[in-house]
Parts: structure tokens; C-alpha cells; sequence
């Protein structure tokens, strides 16, 4: 029996892990396009971007771990470019390695700005080389927009405005943040830019960078205006790594070309489960909605669940997550859970106290957006877990509401 | 069965919370409070649970 993840970030490690945990003691391979052990992301727009910040990527385990006490074949540094479900086999440059049990878990890729490739300055921010290369502009004392005013856009902004640096974000939709938490919550989080002294440009686009001798000197607008920068960060969301598979007939998403899920992650292929930032999964939760969750939280829980269904079919149960996630700007923990999907959104909590905001379906809460209310932001979760009343957690927020 | 935490790493994410709520909650200061420091046995696997989900690894289960 070999069990083959591909992939070596969170997802793939949890996969790893958990397969251990559950007493399997086969074959494990793991593959990995990055030269580095897994390590963790959340921190690369956050603490490694402070002038004092670590230095280096600090693995979650050391390749003595993995290959020792858990038995992993370690194949990093080479990605995969081929799938036959047929003949359950992964191609990696010229070596075939044979599965009995597969976890996709490639992740997503950053996406870039168009036409930017080569100029010096201009950055996405996924890896430990791209957080490297940042923080080394904004060591210079640079001149920062920033392309999208996403989560990890908006990290950047405020680890540039945290050294006194000036900053642009430019965003082309009229709220930063829409899709992700709706009007109400993006409002917010567009005071907390303007509070902290970013220039936060909406409803504006991007039309082209300028350049002198090879590097960015400029991002010219659509409204004709021409900031200055000398970093150039784009933080336009990131596309599923499933280039692989292409031709292997693992089922893609026909938008974003994910890969396909039900709710216990398999693919539809024999032996084949996928999970974390690469996977579409339906949500029985929220009216078996199918949804691609790009957060810490959804890649543990999903690569360990991947591993434990991809060696015991039979056993594989339909997954009910609650997304979470969470987001440092300026000194405030923003907090979500659940769907901002929803009929409505409800302020319960103003801005002046942090803020709150409760989210709808029919008479339930599926979701609740915080800043600054780390103590209640699990109290929603349980709520939106258990198909909790609308009416109850209205009621819960207005006991919140004095200062937190 | 002993819960440990390590209050420097912690940043209250309360994803500990969520997975063992009547062993974890974010406190006042915005880090863990540990509301049972021996849990008996039964409770291995939602401990257990409780510990990965830790995005900072702020959690060990000792014995
Ligand atoms: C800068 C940054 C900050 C973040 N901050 C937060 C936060 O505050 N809160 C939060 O909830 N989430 C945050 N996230 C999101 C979180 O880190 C991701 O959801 C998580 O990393 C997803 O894990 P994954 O294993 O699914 O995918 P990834 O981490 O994308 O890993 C996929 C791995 O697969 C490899 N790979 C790709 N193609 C191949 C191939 N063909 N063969 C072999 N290997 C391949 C990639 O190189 C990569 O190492 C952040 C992400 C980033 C980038
Ligand atoms: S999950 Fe980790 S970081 Fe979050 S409160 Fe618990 S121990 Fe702290």
C-alpha cells in the first residue's frame, strides 16, 4: 500500500500526519514543488515583514521528523506534471510513482499582474522567497501600492504603514473586500486603512506599471494619475496549482479550473481526494453549496480528512466545516466565520466598539464578521456550527456590546 | 492527561476554543485560559483536535 501527497504545505503535511495518527503504516510519499520543508504562511505578510522579524521560514517539523519518526519519503524541490488515474501513477520529471491512495493538496498560486514579468520591484506574496524579497524593499524605505485590497494586500499595507512608509492601495471595486465579507464589514475595513494613513484608492483600476532601467518607478491609474512606487505588490488572489492535471481527468472547476469535491473530498476517481486552497467542496452546511475556502483552518482540516478517506473509503464521512479566518491589520484582529453568503447583514456591534456583524439565511446565523472581539468570535462559530437560531445570536451580540 | 500552553506564541485565534470549548477559551488578555488542566481520558480525541488546530502550535498534550 503507498499512499502519495502532492503537495507540501499545510494540506499535505496534515495528510502526512493523520494518516500516521490513524495507524497506517504503509508507504507514505509526499511530493513538493518548493525546495523547502512545509512551513507556514500566515506569518509571511505578517511577522516577516517587521523590520526585526525572523529571518527565515521555521518548518512546523524537521526533515528528521518527517522522514524518521513519520516515515515520509521526501521528494521537495520537484514538482509533479502528471496524473494517470488509470494505472494510479504520479509522473514527477521522468520518475513514476505508484499510488494506491492519492491526496492533491498542490495549493494555489499567486496571481500576477499581467505583462510585469522581469521588471524589478513588482511582487506577489505566497512563498518564503517572494516575503524575502518584500521585506527587503520596504527595508529600503520603498514607495509602496499595493495591487487589491484583499487580506493579504491589506497585511502589506500595514506592515508598511507600521514603519511610518507610505502606501496605496488600489482596489477597482467601491468597497475593499465585497465578495469576502459584504458592505457593511468592508466599510469597516476600509476606515481601518484610512485610520492608519494608507491612501486606499476605490473604484479605480490598474492600467499599466512604468519602469526605469528594468525596475517599477510607477502604477499608472485608470483615472490618468501616476503614483510613484517602488514595490509594487499585487494581492489579486491566487489560481488553483492544477496545471498537472490537465490531461489526467481529476474534475475541474470550469472558472478557476479547482479541483472538483463532494463532501467527503473525493474526486470522483478511485483512490483520489483533494483538499485545502486547490479544492472545491460542497458544504452541507450551507445548502450544499460547493465553495473553494482559501484559509489556514480549511487546509488542516481538510488534508487530514483527505488522508483518513483516501486509505478507508468505506469510512469517509461528509466533512461540516465552519470556515474561519483571520486577518492582523494596523494592530486590529479582523475575524470571520461561516459564509457571507446570506440574506442579510446585521451591525450588532458598532465600529467605535470594534465592530460586529451577524449574517442570515432564513431564520439562521451562518456567519459573523469581528474587529477586535477575539472573545466572541467562537461563540458565533458554534452557533453558525449547530444551525443556530437567528433570533439567539441577535440576542448573544446585544450582551456584547459594552466595550470588549 | 495535562494540557500545556505556551501564552507567548498563542495570539487568541481561538481555534482551540472551537474544537473543545469546555477546555479552551480566549480570555480577557486575548490569549488562552485553559478552563480544565487535567481532562480525563474520554476527552483524548477532542483534545487532540484542539491541539492541531492551534494555527500558531501555542498547545501540547502531555501524557
Ligand atoms: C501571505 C499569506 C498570508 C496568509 N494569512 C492567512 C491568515 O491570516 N489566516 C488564514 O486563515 N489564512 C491565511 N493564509 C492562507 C493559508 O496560508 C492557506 O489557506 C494555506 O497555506 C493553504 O494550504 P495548502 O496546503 O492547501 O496550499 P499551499 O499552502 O498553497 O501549498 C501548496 C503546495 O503545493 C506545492 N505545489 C504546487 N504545485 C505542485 C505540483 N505540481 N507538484 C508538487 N507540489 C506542488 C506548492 O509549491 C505549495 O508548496 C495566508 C496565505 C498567504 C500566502
Ligand atoms: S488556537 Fe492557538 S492561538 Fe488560538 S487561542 Fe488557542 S492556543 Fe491560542
Amino acid at each position: 500500500m503507498t499512499l502519495v501527497v502532492v503537495g507540501g504545505s499545510l494540506a499535505g503535511l496534515r495528510a502526512v500526519e493523520s494518516a500516521r495518527r490513524a495507524g497506517y503504516d504503509g508507504r507514505i510519499v509526499l511530493i513538493g514543488a518548493e525546495e523547502h520543508l512545509p512551513y507556514d504562511r500566515p506569518p509571511l505578510s505578517k511577522a516577516f515583514l517587521d523590520p526585526d522579524g525572523p529571518a527565515r521560514v521555521q518548518p512546523f517539523r524537521s526533515e528528521a521528523e518527517l522522514r524518521e519518526d513519520l516515515g515520509v519519503e521526501l521528494m521537495l524541490g520537484t514538482p509533479a506534471d502528471g496524473l494517470d488515474p488509470r494505472d494510479r501513477v504520479v509522473s514527477v520529471s521522468g520518475t513514476m510513482v505508484c499510488y494506491d491512495a492519492l491526496v492533491i493538496a498542490t495549493g494555489a498560486t499567486a496571481r500576477r499582474f499581467s505583462g510585469t514579468d522581469g521588471l524589478r520591484g513588482v511582487h506577489t506574496l505566497r512563498t518564503a522567497q517572494d516575503a524575502a524579497a518584500v521585506r527587503a524593499s520596504l527595508d529600503r524605505g520603498a514607495r509602496t501600492v499595493v495591487i487589491g485590497a484583499g487580506f493579504i494586500g491589506s497585511e502589506v499595507a500595514s506592515a508598511a504603514r507600521k514603519r511610518g512608509l507610505p502606501v496605496t492601495v488600489v482596489e477597482t471595486q467601491d468597497l475593499p473586500l465585497l465578495g469576502s465579507v459584504g458592505r457593511q464589514a468592508g466599510a469597516v475595513c476600509a476606515d481601518l486603512h484610512r485610520a492608519a494613513g494608507t491612501d486606499l484608492r476605490l473604484s479605480v483600476q490598474v492600467i499599466g506599471l512604468e519602469s526605469v532601467a528594468g525596475a517599477v518607478s510607477g502604477v499608472r491609474l485608470s483615472t490618468g494619475e501616476v503614483l510613484p512606487a517602488d514595490l509594487v505588490v499585487a494581492g489579486i488572489g491566487a489560481a488553483p496549482a492544477t496545471g498537472w492535471l490537465e490531461r489526467s481527468g481529476v474534475p475541474l472547476h470550469e472558472r478557476d479550473r479547482g479541483v472538483i469535491c463532494d463532501a467527503t473530498l473525493a474526486t470522483g476517481l478511485p483512490g483520489v481526494y483533494a483538499a485545502g486552497d486547490v479544492a472545491h467542496v460542497v458544504n452541507p452546511l450551507f445548502d450544499e453549496e460547493s465553495a473553494r475556502v482559501e484559509h489556514w483552518t480549511n487546509a488542516a482540516e481538510q488534508g487530514a480528512a483527505a488522508a483518513r478517506h483516501a486509505l478507508d473509503p468505506a469510512a469517509a464521512r461528509p466533512l461540516v466545516p465552519v470556515p474561519y479566518f483571520w486577518s492582523d491589520w494596523y494592530g486590529h484582529r479582523i475575524q470571520f466565520v461561516g459564509t457571507p453568503r446570506a440574506e442579510e447583514v446585521v451591525v450588532a456591534v458598532p465600529a467605535e466598539a470594534g465592530f460586529t456583524a451577524l449574517y442570515r439565511r432564513r431564520d439562521r446565523i451562518v456567519g459573523a464578521f469581528t474587529v477586535d472581539r477575539p472573545r466572541e468570535i467562537m461563540k458565533y462559530r458554534r452557533r453558525v456550527a449547530a444551525r443556530g437560531s437567528w433570533a439567539e445570536a441577535v440576542a448573544f451580540a446585544a450582551t456584547t456590546t459594552t466595550a470588549a | 492527561m495535562r494540557i500545556e500552553t505556551d501564552r507567548t506564541t498563542c495570539e487568541g485565534l481561538g481555534m482551540c476554543e472551537a474544537m473543545a470549548p469546555d477546555f479552551f477559551e480566549v480570555g480577557a488578555d486575548g490569549t488562552v485560559v485553559v478552563l480544565e488542566e487535567h481532562p480525563g481520558e474520554e476527552h483524548r480525541q477532542d483534545l487532540t483536535a484542539a491541539v492541531d488546530a492551534s494555527p500558531v502550535l501555542a498547545l501540547r498534550l502531555k501524557g
